[in-house]
This record gives C-alpha cells, sequence and structure tokens, in this order.
C-alpha cells in the first residue's frame, strides 16, 4: 500500500516537474509547477511530515504559484524561444543526473526501511521553532519584511 | 479555572441527584453517539478483513456521510436563502413547486442537469474544465476537519486549522484556472479582482485565528472546541466570543469569511453589473451548477469553522440543556451564522473594489494583530475579569486611533448632482 | 517496501529535471520555476532523511523538518523578490527572455 502511494506520487510529481520546465504556454507550465509541488507535498504527508506539508499546499500552491501566473499575466507576449538548442546544457544536466544517482547507487548505508510509527507532531515542530531556532526565526521574519517592502518599492510606478 | 469548573458541575449534579439521572445517562447518551455507533455498527461487518480495508471502509463512510449532509444542506439552503431574500424585499420568493416551494432545488437541480454545456471555441479546454474540479474539491476537503458533533470529526489530523487555510489557499488556482480558461476579458478580469481580494482578506482571516490557537495551545479542531467546554455559574459557556479579544476575532473572522466565499457586500468578483459573472461568465449548465455548489460549501466550511473556534463548536449554550446531541447545536449554530449571511445579502450593496482594499489593508489587519496582542494581554492577566478589562481597554484604545488616523468620522462634503445637458 | 534510496532518487530527479529547464529555457519565469523545483528536491531529501534517521531512542529526528520551514520561507520572500525584479525588468524592456537581457547597464 505505501508503496504503491509513492510510486504513484513519484510519477505524478515527476511527469508534472517534466511538463513544467519543457511546456510552451507559460501558464500550463505554471499550472503543472503546481501540480508538481503539490505532489512534493504529498511526499512529506507519506514521510509523516504533516506540519511540513501543510505549510507546502500554503505556501506553493497558494502563495508562489498564485504570484508566478500573475507574473505571466503581467509580462505578457514573452513565448517565442525559437533560438537554437543549448545541446551543451543537456549534456551538464545528464552529467549532473549520472553523478546523484551513482552517489546514490553507491551507499548501501540508504537502503534501509523506515521505523514505523515515527511522526512529528506539530506541536513537537512548534517548540523546536521556539526554543533552539528562535532566532533563526526572528531573522527570518526580519527577512520576510524587507521582501515585503523590497518587493513593494521594486514594482512601485515611478512619478513622473 | 478550578473554582468555575465546580460551580459549572451544579446543575448536571442536580439533574443526577433527581429522577432525571437515567435520562440524562443514557437515552441522550445514546442519542449524542448515534451516528458513532452506527459507523462502528457498520464496520463490525468487516472485522475479518486486512486493517487497510477498514481504514478504507471508514473514510468512505466519512465521505459519504459529509457528502449527504452537505449536499442537502445545500439545496435547503439555495430554497432558504431565496425565501429569506424575499422576505426582506416584501415578496413571496418560490412558492410553485411542492408545498410551500420545497420542491424547488429538485426542479432547479434538473434543470441544470439538462442544460447543454456550452464550452467557447477558443477557450482552453482541459483548462476549463479541470476548474471547477478543482474548486468544489478544495470546498470539499475544507468541510472534513470540523468536528461536528462529540466524537464527529470527519478527519482528525493534528494541524487541522493549517489544514483548512492550505486547502483553502488552492481556491484561488482553481480561480485563476476558470478565468483564464475561459479565454474571455469580463472572465480574466473577475478572476484578477476575485484572487487579488481573496489574498487580501486571507491575511485578517488567518490572523484572527491566531489567538485562539494561542491560547488553547493546539491546532486541531477537537482540541479547540474541548478548550471551549465548561460553564461559569453553571450558565455562561466558556466559550471564546465572549472574552473581548474572542468578540473581535469573531466579528474580524466573519467578515473576511464573507469576502473569501465572495457573498454580498463584496461580491466584486461577480459583480453582474460590472462583469457579467466575473469567472463565471463562460461556465453553463452544471459546471455553472458546481461553482454555486462550491460557493456554498465554502460558506458552509468558512460558517463551521467560525463556529468551531468562537461559537464553542458543539458544546450547548446553558448546561442544563446537555441532554440534547451535540450535533443539533453545532447545526443551529450554522443555521444561525448562514442567515446573518443571507440577511447581510439583503441588507448592504456591494462595495467598491478600492474600498474594499483600504479596508483590508488599513482597518482588517492591524486590528487582527491587536486580537493577537490582547489575547496575551488576557492570558498573562490569569483569564480573569481584570484580564478581560484590560484587553478590552487595549482594543478600544487601538480602534479608537485607527479611527482617528484613517478619518472615519470625517464629515462629507454635501453630495452635488451633475445632470446631462 | 519503500527505502530512504528510494525518496533520494526521486529527489535526485526532480533536481536534474530542474536544473534542466534553469540551462535550457530561455524564459525568465520557467527558469524561475526550475529554481523553485531545485529547491523543493533539496527539501524532500531533507524530510525524507529526518523521517528514517531517528536518534537511540527511536524518537523522531525534527532537524530536517525545521530546516525545510525555514527553506520554504526564504523561498517565499525570494520568489516576492524575484518576481518583482522580473516586473520591473518587463517594464524597462519589454521582454523576459535572457538573451534579450545582456547588457549590465539600460
Amino acid at each position: 500500500m505505501n508503496s504503491a502511494a509513492f510510486f504513484f506520487i513519484a510519477v505524478l510529481t515527476l511527469s508534472a516537474a517534466v511538463a513544467a520546465a519543457c511546456l510552451r504556454q507559460l501558464v500550463h507550465a505554471a499550472l503543472s509547477f503546481a501540480v508538481a509541488l503539490v505532489g512534493v507535498a504529498a511526499f512529506y504527508f507519506l514521510l509523516g511530515a504533516e506540519f511540513v506539508g501543510l505549510v507546502q499546499v500554503f505556501v506553493y500552491v497558494g502563495a508562489v504559484a498564485v504570484l508566478i501566473v500573475f507574473t505571466i499575466l503581467l509580462t505578457r507576449h514573452g513565448t517565442d524561444e525559437n533560438r537554437g538548442f543549448n545541446w551543451s546544457g543537456v549534456v551538464i544536466a545528464l552529467a549532473v543526473l549520472a553523478a546523484l544517482l551513482w552517489a546514490i547507487m553507491r551507499t548501501p548505508a540508504l537502503y534501509v526501511a523506515a521505523q514505523p510509527g515515527v511522526t512529528v507532531t506539530v506541536r513537537q515542530i512548534g517548540e523546536a521553532l521556539m526554543s533552539d531556532y528562535v532566532w533563526p526565526l526572528q531573522c527570518v521574519g526580519l527577512l520576510l519584511t524587507a521582501a515585503l517592502i523590497g518587493a513593494l518599492v521594486l514594482v512601485l510606478e515611478e512619478k513622473r | 479555572m478550578a473554582f468555575r469548573c465546580a460551580r459549572g458541575n451544579a446543575i448536571p449534579v442536580l439533574l443526577k441527584k433527581s429522577g432525571l439521572a437515567f435520562l440524562h445517562r443514557n437515552v441522550s447518551g445514546f442519542l449524542d453517539q448515534i451516528f458513532v455507533l452506527g459507523k462502528q455498527w457498520l464496520l463490525s461487518f468487516l472485522a475479518g478483513a486486512p486493517d487497510w480495508v477498514g481504514q478504507i471502509a471508514s473514510s468512505l463512510l466519512n465521505i459519504s456521510a459529509l457528502l449527504a449532509v452537505f449536499l442537502t444542506l445545500f439545496a435547503l439552503m439555495s430554497l432558504f436563502e431565496r425565501k429569506i431574500l424575499a422576505r426582506i424585499q416584501n415578496r413571496y420568493g418560490p412558492n410553485r413547486v411542492g408545498p410551500f416551494g420545497l420542491l424547488q432545488p429538485v426542479a432547479d437541480g434538473i434543470k441544470m442537469l439538462i442544460k447543454e454545456d456550452i464550452v467557447p471555441a477558443r477557450a482552453d479546454k482541459v483548462v476549463h474544465f479541470l476548474a471547477p474540479i478543482l474548486i468544489a474539491a478544495a470546498a470539499i476537503l475544507a468541510l472534513g476537519i470540523i468536528p461536528y458533533g462529540r466524537n464527529m470529526t470527519p478527519f482528525t489530523i493534528d494541524g487541522g486549522i493549517l489544514f483548512f487555510f492550505a486547502v483553502g489557499s488552492t481556491n484561488e488556482v482553481g480561480v485563476f484556472m476558470a478565468g483564464w480558461g475561459s479565454n474571455n476579458k469580463f472572465s480574466m478580469l473577475g478572476a484578477m479582482r476575485a484572487i487579488a481580494q481573496m489574498v487580501s482578506y486571507e491575511l485578517p482571516l488567518i490572523i484572527t485565528v491566531l489567538p485562539v490557537v494561542m491560547v488553547t495551545g493546539s491546532l486541531t479542531p477537537d482540541a479547540i472546541v474541548a478548550a471551549q467546554g465548561g460553564y461559569s455559574l453553571g450558565i455562561l459557556p466558556h466559550w471564546f466570543v465572549f472574552t473581548p479579544w474572542g468578540a473581535v476575532a469573531f466579528i474580524l473572522f466573519f467578515v473576511s469569511g464573507l469576502v473569501e466565499s465572495n457573498r454580498t457586500p463584496f461580491d466584486v468578483p461577480e459583480g453582474e453589473s460590472e462583469i457579467v459573472a466575473g469567472h463565471m461568465t463562460e461556465y453553463s449548465g452544471f459546471k455553472y451548477a458546481i461553482f454555486f455548489l462550491a460557493e456554498y460549501f465554502g460558506m458552509f466550511a468558512v460558517s463551521g469553522l467560525a463556529v468551531t473556534l468562537f461559537l464553542g463548536g458543539w458544546h450547548a449554550p446553558f448546561s442544563v440543556l446537555q441532554f440534547v446531541p451535540s450535533y443539533l447545536w453545532f447545526f443551529l449554530k450554522l443555521g444561525v451564522l448562514l442567515f446573518v449571511f443571507i440577511w447581510i445579502r439583503g441588507t448592504l450593496p456591494r462595495i467598491r473594489v478600492d474600498q474594499m482594499m483600504s479596508f483590508a489593508w488599513k482597518f482588517m489587519l492591524p486590528m487582527a494583530f491587536t486580537c493577537v496582542i490582547a489575547a496575551a494581554i488576557w492570558h498573562y492577566q490569569g483569564r480573569r475579569l481584570s484580564g478581560s478589562l484590560w484587553s478590552l481597554g487595549w482594543i478600544v484604545l487601538v480602534y479608537l486611533t485607527l479611527s482617528r488616523v484613517l478619518g472615519v468620522g470625517k464629515k462629507f462634503a454635501p453630495r452635488t448632482y451633475r445632470f446631462a445637458e | 517496501m519503500v527505502t530512504l534510496g528510494d525518496y533520494l532518487f526521486v529527489s535526485g530527479l526532480l533536481f536534474t529535471l530542474g536544473f534542466a529547464g534553469v540551462l535550457l529555457r530561455r524564459n525568465l519565469i520557467i527558469i524561475f520555476m526550475s529554481l523553485e523545483l531545485m529547491l523543493n528536491a533539496a527539501n524532500l531529501s531533507l524530510v525524507a532523511f529526518s523521517r528514517f534517521r531517528t536518534n537511540s531512542l527511536g524518537q523522531p529526528n525534527y532537524d530536517g523538518q525545521v530546516f525545510v520551514f525555514f527553506i520554504i520561507t526564504v523561498a517565499a520572500a525570494e520568489v516576492a523578490v524575484g518576481l518583482a525584479i522580473i516586473v520591473a525588468l518587463y517594464r524597462a524592456r519589454r521582454t523576459t527572455h535572457v538573451e534579450d537581457i545582456n547588457s549590465l547597464k539600460f
């Protein structure tokens, strides 16, 4: 049952990612990107990481995908891409894939099954965020505020 | 806390001492748990099957019960909305089909089913088709985490509140798909308006939930409902709406909920007089019905969450009335909130887009943060009367400052009329 | 039985897809989405590690999940600023094609 779910989610996520990287029509690419992100969130649920999965859906589908779609609408007519193909890029990508897979295949310690019944509750994560990770949390808050102001300043129309 | 609980038990103890003990304990307990027991009875047929079969059957039972209840409620709501609106506007409303027009939803459903399903020739077919499905799925999923009664949560998930908002945020993608897939200016404009307003009002909606989560220390709806059990002096329930921060947060939450479900004072995305029907312009027949259904389900979900968070969930308002089954209390409270939805629709005109946006960012958001701080004050003053007064003072202070800064009390210049010459 | 290696395999594939998207596509927005895919691949492997590596008491190790939470937050900030830059760039140059944006100053 677990393996079947894993296989299904993997196929869904990877095919959506392929579509996101390959489709010509920008909006379609953005929508399949959202599907790929939901697939990753489903992996998190499968791994017993409820909190991270919910945050993933919340931030990526609710905010990032919508923002990307808005940007696509604000920057229309940019779909012509027939200016040659970057074959060296394909070679580099394949080399990276080969290196990653080689490293994964060569590490026998990775082929361990999960211990059953290990789930992290939201409370545990909240306590970790409020005790060990409280300074990073504050920094992230500052960063988000700075990003908010920065994004606003960047897109403000200049007064003539 | 301790003395409150002791006093709170006074009346049930009296009941138990009198001859009503049997009734109190057994019959009402059975009626309260009748659906849970029924489900267990149905699942007992699967006792020999493997574990996962039982799990799937249990989920399927929950889902079908949820759908059955809310589809019925949807039909009733569509009828009562028209009836109540008609009452407000001094007319009869639907009264031809069946006694008192009660079969009107059936007639509407048949009409929607046999209508031609038109897809515009230049539309993006796949996106156009998937949009209503996504929106309806999100609305139904959001209903799943609400506790409808004692032990009656369709799926218990650790971060239930977070789940509600995570699922609700996928709605925006669905609305965008509807607007873009239709390949129509007005649909696109309506979708953009809808997304802009949903994003703006999602902030106060979530931040007004924060004080409740802070005070109960849990993201699980069941724990939040459990935290609101008990009565002061045997009559006054410990619902969060009876604390100063809770009352303000409830009003803010309800207004944001109105916006999130595109209801009338904020129905800018589908303003008929401006942009036809917004992102739903190019939909007809059953797909249009699904949009309608999603809107109502969203309304049920937001009011259900408001009941769960602020109105004590399935708890009875008086300890004397605890013998009434818990789910009846939940649906009674839900019904009251839905009536307020209809009442507001019958009373208020549509608001302008810029007014709505400035209201969200300049008033709702600061007030939502004020509620968070007020809840903290209440908590650190020992959750007693003094804490309530301090937090009330803080809220009033911020409210007065805000209204001063925003110039709410400003006198308007006398209206001038200009006529065509 | 699904092992840690399987999750890392999927994560590697996802990373390569994002990487290929960054290298091969010329549209700024697609490149941006591919970058996000790469971040997600890294997140997936982190969550997988946190699930499969428990401490000596058998308790879950949630450091990986906290880390993913921070990555998601930073990614949200990055998206806000990055997309704002794309919009500003489009206003100045009327294009989102990377090969048209090859001068340092305009």
